[in-house]
């Protein structure tokens, strides 16, 4: 079955999404990643949309989905690199995906996420973040 | 003189798409962008349309597992702009103010289906017969 590669770097999880997602593949993602970072006991996932055209309701859900449960299991996700157009959409969608944390791009959110890791665990609870 | 608000909407190339499973999502998508960029259609509005029609395209699947899709340029006056139809033979929607409120919804999703699309398209109108099906044709223009 077809799969999204999920790769490991240091403390981190790094996920490149490549094509647009079917549902299943979205939901085997979303399981795989969360298998995944308690497997290897990850503290943080990078998530890169920048080749994501559309992210409906469903692929939003989906983003929010593996935020609260890699939460729940110590790691915090950045979603990086989403397109100007599809953030004009989702907010006007009413999805302004709450609770993600967000990088302009792969290396602002590895930084985000390695400062997050320097707090020891004395994040902020919620919100966007992003460093520009 | 409100030319615009008057005129017809003429159609002018039209395809249709039977959308059944997941997997047709996908496909369909890419069809109603083949669209929007045959009329030069914006990047943001391009966007703003192929999410709405997605939304919609999985309203149809989840209410009345899959249905028709028509997808046409359409023209009125100057302006030209991308029309999509579905067409289900679902059990409908008895209370169709309610289903346009935000945050109302009868399945599992965030019940932001209609009224997101409707914020995200030009020109939205829904029909439906309870027992029988419901028709959702919405139009973003090029430049609206």
């Amino acid at each position: 079955m077809e799969r999204i590669p999920i790769l490991k770097m240091g403390p981190f999880l790094l996920v490149t999404i490549q094509i647009d997602l079917y549902d299943r593949l979205a939901l085997n993602l979303e399981e795989d990643l969360v298998k995944m970072v308690e497997k290897t006991a990850s503290k943080g996932v990078l998530i890169d949309i920048s080749a994501l055209s559309i992210v409906d309701s469903f692929m939003g859900r989906i983003l929010g989905n593996i935020a609260s449960m890699s939460r729940l299991l110590d790691a915090q996700t950045v979603v990086v690199g989403m397109q100007p157009a599809v953030a004009i959409t989702l907010v006007e969608l009413g999805l302004p995906l709450n609770g993600v944390y967000t990088a302009l791009n792969m290396e602002k959110g590895m930084y985000l996420l390695k400062s997050m890791m320097d707090f020891n665990g004395t994040q902020q609870e919620d919100g966007d973040h992003s460093f520009d | 003189m409100e030319p615009s608000k008057k005129m017809e909407i003429i159609p002018l190339t039209r395809g249709t798409m039977m959308v059944f499973k997941d997997q047709d999502v996908v496909p369909f998508r890419n069809e109603v962008k083949e669209y929007a960029e045959r009329i030069k259609m914006g990047l943001v509005n391009q966007t703003k349309l192929i999410t709405a029609a997605s939304e919609m395209v999985r309203n149809m699947l989840k209410y009345a597992n899959g249905g028709l899709t028509i997808i046409e340029i359409v023209s009125r006056g100057p302006q030209s702009g991308v029309r999509v139809t579905f067409k289900d033979e679902g059990p409908g929607i008895a209370d169709i103010p309610q289903a346009m409120q935000d945050g109302f919804s009868t399945g599992k999703s965030l019940g932001l289906g209609l009224p997101g699309t409707k914020r995200l398209v030009n020109e939205f109108d829904i029909k439906s017969i309870p027992g029988t099906g419901t028709t959702i044709t919405i139009i973003k223009w090029a430049n609206g």
